[in-house]
C-alpha cells in the first residue's frame, strides 16, 4: 500500500536514479587536512547503501556532498566527480534548491530539523508540501496517509516542541517522506528511537525500496545495518575501508582493529573461535548453529 | 534512609496531559541504574522532577533528607547534576573550555584549582584536544561528551543522564562506561535513560522499566529481558543474544556473548 501511495508525483512509472561519487576529496576552509580522501561509491536505485564508523570518519561529511550542500553552502577545497543518472553534475546555490526536491535529507538531530514555526504535528509534515505550491486537499490527503503510515496519527494535533525526542525524531522522518523525493539520505535516523519505533523505521526503509528510491543511510546500530543493507560502505578517518555487502564488510580483515563496529552476531562468531563464513544477522547465526 | 526518595508522585503537563502516575522509587549513593522504555514513557519527564525543573502535581521527592518541593532548580542542583538529552539546551559558550569552566566559576572556582578540574572532565570526556574549538563545530555526539564533562566538574552526588547513548559510536560508548565507572568509584548515584539494550546489559544490574507514565518493574537484566509480558507492554526488545538463545532453544536464559558460549558448550557436552 506504501508502494500505491507514493506514485505520488512519478506518472510516468517507476523513477530509476543512479548516484555515483569518483575520487571524492575534501577539505573544509581552514582545515589542513583532507577530510573525505578518494572517496568512489555508487547509490543505485531499489537498494540501501550504509555508510559505518566511528564519528568524525567524514560520514556527514560525504553525505553533504551528495545533497550539494558541499559546495553550495559549506566551502572548501572539493575535487572528484559526483554523477546522477550518468550525468557529472556540480551543484551550487543557484540550482541546490531544485536538487532538494530530488533528495531528501534527514537530519542527523531532529530538533534542528522541527521548524519550531508550526503549531501542530500535522502542520509540521504538511510544511514542504505547502512551500511547493500543492493543493490543500491534497495536502490533507496525503498528511493523513503519511501520519498513519508512521504511527503518528495519534499526536497529529501536538505542538512539535512539546514532543519527546524520538517522537520528534519520527515526526522529522515523516516529513521528508511527505515531499516524497527520489533520493532518501538518513542521517542517523533513530537515534533517539526506542528499539520499537527503530525497527518501524527500518521497516519503511525496505518499504522505500520496494519503491525504487536510493537510500543512504548513515547508522550505528550495526545489527540492523546488517540486517537491511544490501551495501555497506566503512568509513575510517576520511577514507572508504571496506565497501561490499555485510558479509564481506563485517568479515574484512581490513576494519579489524580499527574503530568500526561489528554485529554482535559477528563478535559471537569470532569468540567462539571461528574465523570464516562469519554470520551478521540473527537468521545466519542460528542456521550456522543449527548446522554445528 | 534513602538518598533519593521518590513518593507517589504525579505529573501533569498545563494542557492536561498526565505523564507520570503514581512513581515510587529510591536511589542510594553509588548506585548505577538504567530506566528503559518506549519514546513518550515519561522518562525524561521524571529526570526533570528529580532535577527540580519540574514540580510534582502530587506527591513528594526526598533528595539529602530534604523535600524539594519548595526548592528552585538553582538549589536542587546543587545535589542533582543533569545532561540534556538534547546537548543544543544546554550549551552556550563560545568555547569547549568556557563551557566546561562554567559552572565552578560561578561557585568560586578559580586559578589552578580551576583548571585541574577542567581538564580532568575534558580527559575523561575525550575532549582535551577539543578546548580550544567552539562546541558548535564538533559533531553532535562530541557536543554530547561537552555537556556531560560541564556537569561532572560540578561534583554532586547525583548524575541524571538522558539518552547519552544516542548518536555515539563504539569509541563514544567506551567512554561513556568508563565515566559512569568513575562516577560510581566516587559513591555518586547514576541514573541514565538509553534506548541500547546492549548498553544497559554491559553495564546496569538495576533497571526500572517506564511505560505510559507508570513504572512497570524495578528489577534486574535477567527478570526483565526474559519477560515476555514485560517486553510487550514496555515495547522493549530482548537483547541480540537473548533472542538468539530463545530461537535457537538455548537454556540459562544468557544475556551476554560470555554467558551465551558457556550455555551453549555445557548444551552440547549435556
Amino acid at each position: 500500500m506504501l508502494i500505491d501511495y507514493f506514485d505520488f508525483n512519478n506518472n510516468e512509472g517507476v523513477y530509476m536514479v543512479n548516484v555515483r561519487l569518483e575520487g571524492v576529496s575534501f577539505r573544509y576552509l581552514i582545515a589542513k587536512n583532507d577530510v573525505l580522501k578518494n572517496i568512489s561509491l555508487e547509490l543505485h536505485s531499489g537498494k540501501l547503501t550504509s555508510i559505518i564508523g566511528p564519528n568524525g570518519a567524514g560520514k556527514t561529511t560525504l553525505a553533504e556532498i551528495i545533497r550539494g550542500f558541499i559546495p553550495a553552502y559549506f566551502q572548501g577545497d572539493l575535487r572528484g566527480k559526483l554523477y546522477f543518472d550518468e550525468n557529472v553534475i556540480s551543484i551550487n546555490e543557484e540550482n541546490v534548491a531544485e536538487y532538494s526536491k530530488k533528495i531528501g535529507f534527514i537530519f542527523q538531530n531532529p530538533f534542528t530539523q522541527i521548524t519550531g514555526s508550526t503549531d501542530s504535528v500535522f502542520e509540521e509534515i504538511a510544511f514542504g508540501l505547502e512551500n511547493i505550491g500543492i493543493a490543500e486537499e491534497r495536502i490533507i490527503d496525503r498528511v493523513s496517509e503519511i501520519l498513519r503510515l508512521t504511527n503518528l496519527s495519534e499526536l497529529k494535533d501536538r505542538n512539535p516542541m512539546d514532543l519527546s525526542g524520538g517522537q520528534k525524531q519520527r515526526v522529522a522522518f515523516a516529513s521528508i517522506l511527505a515531499m516524497d523525493p527520489d533520493i532518501y539520505i538518513i542521517d542517523e535516523p533513530t537515534s533517539q528511537l526506542d528499539p520499537a519505533s527503530t525497527e518501524e523505521i527500518f521497516m519503511i526503509i525496505s518499504a522505500l525500496k520496494k519503491m525504487h528510491k536510493t537510500i543512504l543511510l548513515i547508522e550505528n546500530k550495526i545489527e540492523l545495518v546488517a540486517e537491511y543493507s544490501d551495501y555497506v560502505v566503512a568509513m575510517n578517518e576520511g577514507e572508504v575501508i571496506a565497501y561490499g555487502t555485510p558479509q564481506s564488510v563485517f568479515s574484512s580483515e581490513r576494519i579489524k582493529d580499527t574503530d568500526v563496529e561489528i554485529p554482535v552476531y559477528t563478535k559471537l562468531f569470532k569468540e567462539m573461535g571461528k574465523t570464516e563464513g562469519l554470520p551478521v544477522t540473527k537468521k545466519e547465526s542460528i542456521s550456522k548453529l543449527k548446522g554445528d | 534512609m534513602n538518598f533519593i526518595s521518590i513518593d507517589s508522585v504525579f505529573f501533569e503537563y498545563d494542557n492536561g496531559y498526565e505523564a507520570l502516575k503514581n512513581i515510587n522509587m529510591e536511589f542510594n549513593l553509588g548506585e548505577k541504574v538504567a530506566i528503559i522504555g518506549q519514546n513518550g514513557a515519561g522518562k525524561t519527564t521524571l529526570l526533570k522532577l528529580i532535577n527540580g525543573l519540574n514540580k510534582p502535581s502530587k506527591g513528594n521527592i526526598i533528595i539529602n533528607k530534604v523535600n524539594i518541593k519548595d526548592k528552585t532548580t538553582a538549589e536542587v542542583s546543587k545535589d542533582v547534576s543533569y545532561v540534556f538529552q538534547n546537548p543544543d539546551d544546554q550549551i552556550f559558550n563560545n568555547d569547549v573550555y568556557s563551557e566546561i569552566a562554567f559552572g565552578p566559576k560561578k561557585n568560586g572556582v578559580k586559578g589552578n584549582s580551576l583548571k585541574k578540574i577542567v581538564y580532568e572532565a575534558a580527559e575523561l570526556c575525550g575532549l582535551t584536544d577539543d578546548l580550544k574549538k567552539n562546541p558548535y563545530d564538533l559533531p553532535y555526539a562530541t557536543r554530547k561528551f561537552v555537556s556531560i564533562a560541564s556537569v561532572l566538574v560540578m561534583q554532586s552526588n547525583v548524575f541524571l543522564l538522558d539518552e547519552p547513548t544516542a548518536g555515539q559510536d563504539k569509541i563514544g560508548i567506551e567512554k561513556l562506561q568508563k565515566i559512569i565507572d568513575y562516577l560510581i568509584k566516587k559513591n555518586k548515584i547514576v541514573i541514565t535513560i538509553t534506548h541500547d539494550m546492549e548498553f544497559v546489559v554491559n553495564n546496569f544490574d538495576r533497571i526500572i522499566v517506564m511505560a505510559n507514565g507508570q513504572k512497570i518493574i524495578d528489577s534486574n537484566k535477567k527478570e526483565i529481558f526474559w519477560d515476555e509480558e514485560i517486553l510487550n507492554v514496555a515495547r522493549l526488545k530482548q537483547p541480540y543474544i537473548s533472542s538468539l538463545a530463545k530461537d535457537l532453544g538455548v537454556p540459562g536464559q544468557p544475556i551476554t556473548i560470555k554467558e551465551f558460549i558457556k550455555q551453549k558448550s555445557s548444551d552440547l557436552y549435556a
